[in-house]
């Protein structure tokens, strides 16, 4: 169940400015009416870029970017995947953000993307600099924790456990939990509201 | 040592500590729903693994269902009909309890946990909705989840998971009257931030958390979210416990009495250590209305909506963001805003007790003619109640619809929307832009009877005055 680990991903950014981005942004509920995930990335942020002409998932220089940098907050509201999943599918790889939120940051982390937190100048600075030159390359060192984009170096913080999980392929969990076998049932076993009071 | 209620259930549910140093957390019970659960089912599918404790798994159908009548199947809906077909193939191939429209037991996910005593003190509770955190108000560790979640919930009946920190967050005095836990998470979230509770589980404590009523619990925790914390918890007391005795699904008998003691055991110890410790006077609280397009931009009805340049640095371009969405300019009293829909409903309140209130607001009165108005019960055993109790007829006889159970206009996933730019008073938890299903329309976040006044009037109106 293991795929190959994301050490560290390299890529164009897309700066996404403001903060307290929430999921209901990154896609409106009305596309969550569907059975599969098909089709979901054509979908990310399309009322704001509705209203938005000058968004940054509207504009040329930003296509072909992986590497999305996000203020503080990203990603709070609702539960759904179907957020992150779209973001993947639109060719989202890691996200730079001031904060995450922790059910999306949880998310991400399901499917394979690092959500990595940088102090919030560092994500105005990331965002400028994309700005000015949105062909540079932006590279998320997950192992080290850090952003590089030319010569400047920002520190960064991914939790231990879902940096593990990232680095070493093991994001996708049901294969690891799996694997605790009958130990599952004995726990459950142990509960008197499973084994009756 | 003195352990939290979060220690004690963590450490019950821990299976191991796997490689990444993050728990293997055994799922005491697993809530679906239409939405979050079919690519989940078609994942197990592939991987030809069956649902792991099909009996610690329970459906239900909230999302996106009609709420007008007949819910006659097939659904107009198509898309509808198909989320429907999917989830009770899936419920019956897993052989999976699943509460569907002719069960008399369908209702909001977080709604018919609790009421029919699904939802137990010292379990650990996890749904593919971000509102999971409401059946925390029983004393369990809940929360929401996303679809790899829940496919990981159903091949295992675990996740992987880091114990988050605690922060108790004590509400003492006394609420004034026309104020409610609906009020109480407002100002909490208006004093903590949005994002105050990212990395903690709230355990909400003090003297207006203790006399509050389970229903109040249940929507003072619903909104743990909306402040960040994953987690929401009230330690189990004896309003819980007699809230529980005889439904559905908790124990009965004798048994009920030996589950009591083990409840009264998971309650956080008295000398327990929080990791941070915050206050509110409950005294202070007013009756609570959103201005802006996030739960944390609220003010009391009374008073002025902000100025972006007195808010912190960091939340000054939000507070633009959000007076521009919303029409509204800087130093403009709340009261008086014009309201075009009135929306009662949703898993922050939609039981019996919040249609009592907004009920009582709405006897007598009559809805302005420049509103609509729609009372969406939470279950049908809300609705039944509540019909029995003659409120349907209150509300009709008040201009106000009376629907089906369904989350409805909350995120405006059925035919229940705004349309425009309407302005929508409305009992839910969430104000984002977009949310109740116009991508233009704008939402205030208000208790029941708030929203009943607002009905009544039109615009936004302290129901203090009308009480």
């Amino acid at each position: 169940m293991t795929e190959s680990g994301r050490r560290q991903i390299a890529g164009r950014g897309i700066p996404v400015p403001g903060n307290d981005i929430d999921t209901d942004r990154i896609i409106p509920a009305r596309f969550l009416k569907t059975v599969t995930n098909e089709g979901l990335g054509l979908h990310a942020f399309e009322d704001a870029r509705k209203h938005d002409p000058e968004h940054p998932f509207n504009q040329k220089v930003y296509e072909g970017a992986s590497v999305l940098v996000a203020g503080l907050n990203f990603g709070c509201g609702s539960s759904r995947e179907h957020a992150p999943e779209s973001l993947k599918q639109w060719g989202i790889k890691a996200i730079v953000g001031g904060s995450f939120a922790e059910i999306f940051f949880g998310n991400c982390t399901m499917l394979g993307i690092p959500c990595m937190s940088v102090d919030n100048e560092d994500v105005l600075w990331l965002q400028r600099a994309i700005g000015r030159d949105p062909r540079q390359p932006v590279t998320v060192d997950v192992e080290k924790q850090e952003v590089r984009v030319g010569d400047r170096v920002i520190k960064g913080r991914i939790p231990d456990g879902a940096r593990n999980q990232l680095v070493s392929g093991a994001w996708n969990a049901t294969g690891v939990l799996l694997e605790a076998g009958d130990a599952i049932e004995a726990t459950a076993k142990r509960l008197p509201y499973v084994s009756g009071f | 040592m003195a352990s939290s209620l979060l220690d004690k259930v963590w450490e019950a549910h821990t299976v191991r500590t796997l490689p990444s140093g993050q728990t293997q957390l055994l799922i005491g019970l697993h809530l679906i729903h239409e939405v979050t659960s079919p690519q989940a089912f078609q994942a197990l599918r592939e991987m030809k693994v069956p649902v792991r404790m099909p009996e610690r798994t329970f459906a239900t159908l909230d999302h996106i269902i009609p709420t007008t009548a007949p819910q006659a199947r097939p659904f107009a809906d198509a898309v509808a009909e198909e989320m429907t077909v999917h989830l009770t193939r899936n419920a019956e191939q897993s052989r999976v309890p699943f509460f569907d429209l002719t069960s008399g037991r369908q209702g909001i996910v977080h709604v018919i946990g609790p009421e029919l005593g699904l939802t137990q003190p010292g379990m650990t509770i996890a749904c593919g909705d971000s509102h999971t955190a409401t059946h925390g108000a029983v004393g369990a560790i809940a929360f929401g989840i996303g679809t790899s979640q829940v496919r990981d919930v159903l091949a295992t009946q675990c996740l992987a998971m880091a114990k988050p920190k605690l922060r108790q967050v004590r509400v003492d005095g006394t609420l004034a009257k026309g104020v409610y836990a609906k009020d109480v998470i407002l100002a909490i979230i208006r004093a903590l931030g949005v994002n105050g509770g990212v990395g903690y589980a709230y355990e909400y404590a003090g003297d207006v958390v203790d006399r509050m009523t389970m229903e109040e619990r249940l929507t003072l925790c619903n909104m743990s979210i909306e402040g960040g914390a994953r987690f929401g918890y009230v330690n189990p007391d004896q309003t819980t416990f007699d809230y529980l005795r005889g439904r559905q699904y908790a124990p009965q008998g004798a048994a009920f009495d030996r589950a009591v003691t083990w409840w009264k055991g998971v309650a956080s110890d008295a000398d327990t250590r929080y990791d941070d410790v915050k206050r509110l006077d409950g005294g202070a609280i007013p009756p609570m209305v959103t201005w802006g397009i996030n739960p944390g931009q609220s003010v009391g009805v009374g008073e002025r909506i902000p100025n972006p340049e007195t808010a912190p640095e960091l939340e000054r371009a939000t507070y633009r963001e959000g007076l521009a969405h919303m029409g509204f300019e800087a130093g403009q009293p709340i009261a008086g805003a014009k309201i075009d829909v009135v929306f009662i409903g949703s898993c922050t309140n939609s039981r019996i007790s919040d249609l009592r209130v907004a009920a009582a607001v709405a006897k007598g009165r009559r809805v302005a003619k420049t509103v609509r108005a729609i009372v969406v019960p939470g279950s049908q055993l809300v609705a039944r109640e509540a019909e029995a109790e003659g409120l349907h007829e209150v509300f009709r006889e008040a201009g106000f619809e009376w629907r089906n159970a369904g989350c409805s206009m909350c995120l405006g996933m059925n035919d229940d929307k705004l349309r425009g730019r309407e302005m929508s008073a409305s009992t839910s938890n969430r104000n984002f832009i977009g949310r109740q299903g116009s991508p233009t329309g704008r939402t205030l976040l208000m208790s029941p009877a708030m929203a009943a006044a607002a009905a009544v009037n039109g615009a936004v109106t302290d129901v203090r005055e009308m009480m």
